[in-house]
Order: structure tokens, then C-alpha cells, then sequence
């Protein structure tokens, strides 16, 4: 049991260190334009030279266009990188799921068309899968296509999507919608691929209750969609979508944001109960510990997981606790790093209050962390029935044909 | 990154899992439940000290396997999956590694061939009252090499040949080895929430004590032994914790209500989820706590302090949600239940309270903070 790289990983690192030290920016990027809108240029400059030096993709296939390396070479690969001011990483969700699933279902002219322009950070793919009426229950989209009238094989999309991050500077996306509503739900969705510039796509930014607009809704009027650009068969949908979501990347990344090393600072700051430091509270203390013991679980359970990639192993099922921890921990952390400031927590402004600005930044933010990317409720369901073989639920819309089956809002 | 064990202690593992499964079943462990007068298993402690188990992590020279302490830890997993009656922790875990940590070549010499043999039972006695023990309020005292005072409870006190014990000496608190065999001695059983595990009072007027490391080092000597044992201790806790699980899985697949298993149930589902998480984060710490404990890193005292935290935490709320998955019969004496309940608190309390802890991980974290 030992914590050090294989001769071959150390090799790989030193490698990739060289190379970080020579072209890795030494400052950060200012991202944003005075318009408040998304600066991409510096993200797409260095998504372009991780490209051309054979750093991104690492672990796609040669054919698409990767290096055919090993998942740990990549995780080596971004932990390394993470020590750099690095741009943000607009591409993720397009190289992680979106892209691969084109290079699954779609001709050879199409994978070839994409590949290169995703990788060289040149286009920006979205996920277009949430729906008002459905987040947890992605298979109940209400999003229509229909053939065109006119013959000519075309899909006309009619519908919205919700929460899909970056679309407003996405260039394509990958759509899931509702071909056949006379059979039950799962089977009458139909994947696509579409331009989103296509007539009749209209994005527009959701505003969170945190304030920030990460993330979009996007109308879809007669979005006409040629049958080209269909991903698996007809009513195949959600058997394409399984594989986006398997292609999720591999859940390995560190802890970020504020944690029990960043409260522990404040609490020596701050006064606490008799006067002395907050720190000295007996009650915080033992949460201290508490926070520190989960998140120390998670680091090794990463350890872990790396630990199984680095044997060429399938990384096994710990790896799935770690959302469902650090998202409520956040908010549970951010709420006592609040109220230990008694009266003055209620203050949310950087210049008065500095030292706990990020404190309530993840105390607003935290209950969309909860929720997105699978809710806890569901994460939950997951380790129950892939994790531990419980039955899954029953479905009472299972053999219901979608279009009988019951709504409410 | 190899943050794993080794292909042979993995063997080892299940090696002494198909061990424990032949010859510490609960029937065995209920044996020594439903017997006052039994203080541990004493035919399964002679197959496990012929096992070669509790010299596992003992220096050849002196009689052991001299394997390591990452074989130590999966045997001590496997013994809390099984509920094990034995007075492994206080002999392996506690007086071993005490007398490894600062025992002379003449302690080591005469005491460690003997446990490797188990032909010595250990306990620790610390404890003199409700509360914690401190400088300030202990009583035990030495003088002249003669002990007084008393201890409760002290686990395996009732059964073992060989005491480590915390007293005063010139005022100064030290560790002490006392046999229990000799004069002065007066044990009295003590009934607790795991009679699974033998508790005893000892009252000493004036036996032999002999003083293990420097004078005055003994709070600080016992929190090395602690931090080592507590690694230990929280394999031993993930081991139950996982049992516990497992056996509210498959109660819940087989138990049916309104129709259907109450495994299909969200709020089952949820509850089992939510031990699954709880176990891995332990799982994960106590690993951490094996390479530091391995290695004698510089981190040991934060990793054993993590470790047993998450362990503790892990396998009292197994423990607890096990029965509520089983309903009114796990609260039955019939159903194995309760004996995890039991152990969970044995365990959660035998080196020091979580609360007790997490204090110290603190104050390390907060000493490790200032220096950054």
C-alpha cells in the first residue's frame, strides 16, 4: 500500500509536468467581457494547444481522433493541469458525453466532420435532456419531432429543454425527444444531433435563485432536423442516452470550493461564544471533525478509484458516494460558517465581509448542487439498486402508453 | 497509486473470513452471550492464536509472523464481521503494540513470544469512573513498584494475565505492566451492554508494576498506543458495519409488506444507501489509517483520529438501522441484531469516545493549520 505512481505513471507525469511548465498559462484569464457575457477565447486557446501537444481526449480512441491512453493517464494528466490558472473548461460536457455519443451512432462522414473541431476546442457541444416536465425523469420528455409534411424525411422538433449548461455559447447539441407518444415512454424517444443555430432554436438564460445564470432554457419551434442527424435507430432514444450517461467522466476530481480547512480558518478569526476565538466552540469543533472525516473518506475513496484504474481495473461502485456526500456537506458547512458570525452572517457583500464571501456563495449555491447532475433522492436510488441489487421501483407508467399518461404540473 | 492491500493479505482475508465462518458462527459468539460466566471463547482463542493471528504483526525474533500491520488489519476486519468473543483487540491491538511501541528488549523479550503463543491475555485499565480519564483526576499510584487504586471498567479485565495500566508515580502519570496473576490484584466481573466481551474491576493494593517507557510519558505513550489501535479498532468497526448491511439486505429482499418486499420500498432503499455511504467513507479512512499505521507516517495521529471517527460513526448507524430494517424481530434476543448493537458500542467506547476524538483531531488539524 503506497501512494506513488507505477515507473510508468511517474513517467507519463514527468512528461506531462515538462510540457504544463513550458505552455501553461502563469495567469489566470479574465473570462468574462464587459457585457457580462462569456469570453471563450482563452478556454479554446488552450483546449487548442492541449490538442495539438496529444493532451486531449487522452483516452479516445485513436480513430476519433484521441490518444488511445489509459483513464489514469488522464486523471494524472488533469491533476496536474489543476495546479495551473488555468482557463475554464467549456468543453466538458460536449468531449464527455455529447461527442462520444455522435462517434457511437453516427456515420463515418459525421465522425470525422466533428471530431477534430470538438477536440481542438474549435466547436462546443450541449446536452440537451432536461425538460421542464421531466429532471429526474429524463425518459418522460415531452420535446415532439414529427416528419415533415412536405416528404422529405425531415424532423420538425416543437418543445423546450431546461438546465442545459453552456448553450448559449454551444455551437451543436444532442437532442432527446418524443417520436412516438402511442407507446410507453421509453420507447418512443429518438436521439439527434442538430445545429444550434438551426431556425427555431432560442436560448435563453435562466436566472438562479443564486443569482448567476449558468444554465439555459432552450425552445425549440418546428426545428427542422434532417434524418441524417438521427443518433440509433428510431425509439432507440434512451438506450443512446444510457450511453452518454456511461460516458460520464470518470468521478475522480478533487474537492473544491469552501471545506473544513477554509472554516477552521475563519473560526480563528472570528469571536465566538466567551469572547475567545470561534474555534474554541465545542460544538463547531466536533462538526469540524465531522467534515474533516468526510472529506478525508472521499479523498481516499478517490485514492481508491484511482487505485483501480491504475491495475486497468473497472473502478467499482464506492465511486458513486461522492456527490451525494460533498453536495450536502457543502450546504451543511456553508450554513455554520454563516451563523457563526451570529447578526453579521446575514451580510453578503465581498468587501464587508471577505473572509466569508465564498461562504455565502456555496451556502446559495449549494441547493443546486444537490440537485443537479442527479438529485440526492436519486443518487440514492442509484447505490440502492446498482450498488446493492435492490429492486428498483415500481413504474406505474411502465406499460402506459405516454401519451395516457397522467400529468400534473 | 496502489491505495489497496496486497493480493496475498487479500488471501489472508479470505482465508480468515473461511476461518471465522467455521469456527466463530453467532451460535459460538452466543455461547459466551448467554453465559455469566463466561468472559470469551476460550477454544476459539487457542484456534486463533494457532492461526498464528496475534503474532501476526510480531517481529519474527520474537516469536511472531512478523508479517505487518496491513495483514493485522484484514484479519481485524473479518473478527468484527463475525462478532468475534475473544480478547483479540486488548492483547493484539493494545498490549502488543504497546510493548512494540515502547516495551524494553527484556519486556519484549518476556511478554511478546508469549502472546504471539496466546498464552497471554491483555486488557487495559485507564478508566476509574464515569467521565474521562486526565491528568487531574487520576487516582491509581505507584510507589516503590507497588500499584494501588482502581479501574473499571476494564475490558478482558476478568480473563486477562497481563494489565497495561495508567497510574501515578511521583505525581507523574506513567504506563505500567502489572500481572494480574501475581499478589495485590482483586478482579470483580462487571456486567455491560456486550457480555460478548468479558469487563471486569480490578482493585490493586500494592501489586508489582512495572513501568513501560519513560516516567511522566504516560499520557503520551497511551495516545500512541491508542492511535495505533484505533486503526485496528476501525476495521474492526467497517468489518461489522458491512455485516450489518448485508444482513438488512437480505432481510429486506426476503420480508414482505403491503404486497411487495419492503426492499422495493424508497425509505428502505434510502436508509441501506445511506449505511453504504457511511461504510465506504469508513472504509476509505480506515485505509488511510493502515498506510500511516504501515509506514509509522508523521500522519498517524490525524488518520487513526479519522479512522475511528468514521468507524465509529459507520457501525453504530448500521448497527442501529439494521433492527429498524428487521422491525419488531430484530428487537428479538433470538435475532443476531442486537449483538452488533452491542459491539458497536463495545467498540465505540473501549479506546475513547468519539467526542474524545474528534477533540483531539482538532487540535491537531488546528496545530497542523497554524504551521502551514
Amino acid at each position: 500500500m503506497d501512494f506513488n505512481d507505477s515507473p510508468e505513471e511517474a513517467a507519463y507525469r514527468q512528461q506531462v509536468r515538462d510540457w504544463l511548465e513550458a505552455n501553461a498559462p502563469k495567469t489566470r484569464a479574465h473570462e468574462s467581457d464587459p457585457e457580462g457575457g462569456d469570453n471563450l477565447g482563452p478556454a479554446k486557446a488552450w483546449q487548442a494547444k492541449k490538442a495539438a501537444a496529444g493532451y486531449a481526449c487522452i483516452t479516445w480512441p485513436k480513430e476519433w481522433g484521441g490518444q488511445g491512453g489509459l483513464p489514469l493517464q488522464s486523471v494524472i494528466f488533469s491533476a496536474e493541469e489543476a495546479k495551473y490558472p488555468i482557463p475554464s473548461n467549456p468543453f466538458q460536457i460536449g468531449l464527455g458525453m455529447c461527442v462520444p455519443t455522435v462517434m457511437n451512432f453516427a456515420d463515418q462522414a459525421t465522425k470525422e466532420r466533428f471530431a477534430g473541431p470538438a477536440i481542438r476546442g474549435e466547436e462546443i457541444w450541449c446536452q440537451l435532456f432536461s425538460e421542464p416536465s421531466g429532471g429526474s425523469d429524463v425518459a418522460a420528455a415531452r420535446t415532439k419531432a414529427v416528419r415533415a409534411p412536405d416528404g422529405s424525411g425531415d424532423w420538425l422538433i416543437s418543445g423546450q429543454k431546461v438546465w442545459t449548461t453552456g448553450a448559449q455559447f454551444s455551437d451543436f447539441g444532442i437532442v432527446i425527444v418524443r417520436t412516438n407518444p402511442d407507446v410507453p415512454k421509453h420507447k418512443g424517444l429518438t436521439m439527434f444531433w442538430l445545429d444550434m443555430r438551426s431556425p427555431g432554436v432560442e436560448v435563453k438564460p435562466i436566472h438562479q435563485m443564486s443569482g448567476g445564470s449558468g444554465f439555459n432554457e432552450v425552445f425549440f419551434t418546428d426545428v427542422r432536423v434532417p434524418d441524417s442527424q438521427r443518433l440509433g435507430a428510431e425509439g432507440d432514444g434512451w438506450k443512446v442516452s444510457l450511453v452518454t450517461l456511461m460516458n460520464e467522466r470518470l468521478a475522480v476530481g478533487g474537492a473544491s470550493g469552501m471545506g473544513w480547512a477554509q472554516f477552521l480558518e475563519a473560526a480563528r478569526k472570528t469571536p465566538g461564544l466567551d469572547g475567545g476565538a470561534a474555534i474554541k466552540d465545542s460544538a463547531l469543533r466536533e462538526k469540524l471533525a465531522d467534515w474533516y472525516v468526510q472529506a478525508e473518506g472521499l479523498k481516499h475513496t478517490r485514492n481508491r478509484t484511482m487505485t483501480a484504474l491504475s491495475r486497468g481495473q473497472t473502478p467499482g461502485p464506492e465511486s458513486s458516494i461522492g456527490k451525494i456526500v460533498s453536495a450536502v456537506q457543502m450546504q451543511d458547512l456553508a450554513s455554520n460558517a454563516i451563523e457563526m458570525l451570529d447578526q453579521y452572517g446575514i451580510i453578503n457583500d465581498p468587501e464587508l465581509a471577505p473572509l466569508h464571501a465564498g461562504f455565502q456563495g456555496s451556502f446559495m449555491f449549494a441547493p443546486g448542487l444537490r440537485i443537479a447532475g442527479g438529485t440526492d433522492e436519486i443518487l440514492k436510488n442509484i447505490i440502492a439498486e446498482r450498488v446493492l441489487g435492490l429492486p428498483g421501483d415500481i413504474r406505474v407508467d411502465k406499460d402506459v402508453a405516454f401519451k395516457d399518461m397522467p400529468t400534473g404540473r | 497509486m496502489n491505495f489497496d492491500f496486497s493480493d496475498d493479505q487479500k488471501f489472508l482475508k479470505g482465508e480468515a473470513r473461511k476461518f471465522l465462518e467455521a469456527n466463530c458462527p453467532t451460535t459460538r459468539v452466543r455461547k459466551v452471550l448467554d453465559d455469566d460466566a463466561k468472559g470469551h471463547d476460550a477454544e476459539l482463542w487457542a484456534s486463533v492464536a494457532a492461526q498464528g493471528w496475534l503474532g501476526a504483526a510480531i517481529p519474527e525474533e520474537l516469536g511472531g509472523l512478523g508479517l505487518g500491520h496491513l495483514e493485522l488489519c484484514v484479519i481485524a476486519e473479518e473478527l468484527g464481521r463475525a462478532v468475534a468473543p475473544i480478547p483479540f483487540a486488548s492483547t493484539v491491538y493494545i498490549l502488543a503494540e504497546a510493548l512494540m511501541l515502547a516495551g524494553s528488549d527484556e519486556q519484549k523479550r518476556a511478554w511478546l513470544p508469549k502472546i504471539a503463543a496466546g498464552e497471554v491475555i491483555g486488557c487495559l485499565a485507564t478508566s476509574e469512573g464515569p467521565g474521562v480519564v486526565t491528568g487531574s483526576n487520576l487516582q491509581a499510584s505507584v510507589e516503590g513498584g507497588k500499584l494501588s487504586g482502581t479501574k473499571i471498567p476494564v475490558t478482558d479485565g476478568d480473563i486477562a494475565t497481563l494489565a497495561l495500566v495508567l497510574a501515578k508515580e511521583g505525581g507523574k502519570p506513567g504506563l505500567f505492566l502489572v500481572e494480574l496473576g501475581a499478589g495485590g490484584v482483586t478482579r470483580e466481573a462487571v456486567k455491560t451492554l456486550d457480555p460478548t466481551r468479558d469487563a471486569a474491576k480490578l482493585t490493586f493494593s500494592g501489586a508489582a508494576a512495572h513501568r513501560l517507557g519513560g516516567a511522566g510519558e504516560g499520557f503520551d505513550l497511551l495516545e500512541q498506543v491508542l492511535d495505533r489501535a484505533a486503526v485496528l479498532f476501525a476495521f474492526e468497526q467497517t468489518g461489522g458495519a458491512d455485516r450489518c448491511l448485508e444482513m438488512a439486505k437480505d432481510y429486506a429482499l426476503d420480508r414482505y409488506a403491503f404486497g411487495r418486499t419492503i426492499a422495493s420500498y424508497q425509505a428502505i432503499k434510502h436508509k441501506l444507501a445511506d449505511i453504504y455511504v457511511k461504510n465506504e467513507l469508513s472504509r476509505s479512512n480506515a485505509y488511510y489509517g493502515a498506510w500511516a499505521l504501515n509506514t509509522n507516517a508523521p500522519e498517524l495521529p490525524v488518520a487513526a483520529s479519522a479512522a475511528r471517527i468514521a468507524g465509529c460513526e459507520a457501525y453504530w448507524f448500521a448497527a442501529k438501522e439494521n433492527i429498524q430494517t428487521h422491525g419488531g424481530i430484530g428487537f428479538t434476543w433470538e435475532m443476531d441484531c442486537h449483538l452488533h448493537y452491542r459491539r458497536s458500542r463495545q467498540l465505540q467506547l473501549v479506546a475513547g469516545a468519539p467526542r474524545v476524538w474528534k477533540e483531539r483531531l482538532v487540535s491537531h488539524l488546528e496545530r497542523r493549520n497554524a504551521a502551514a
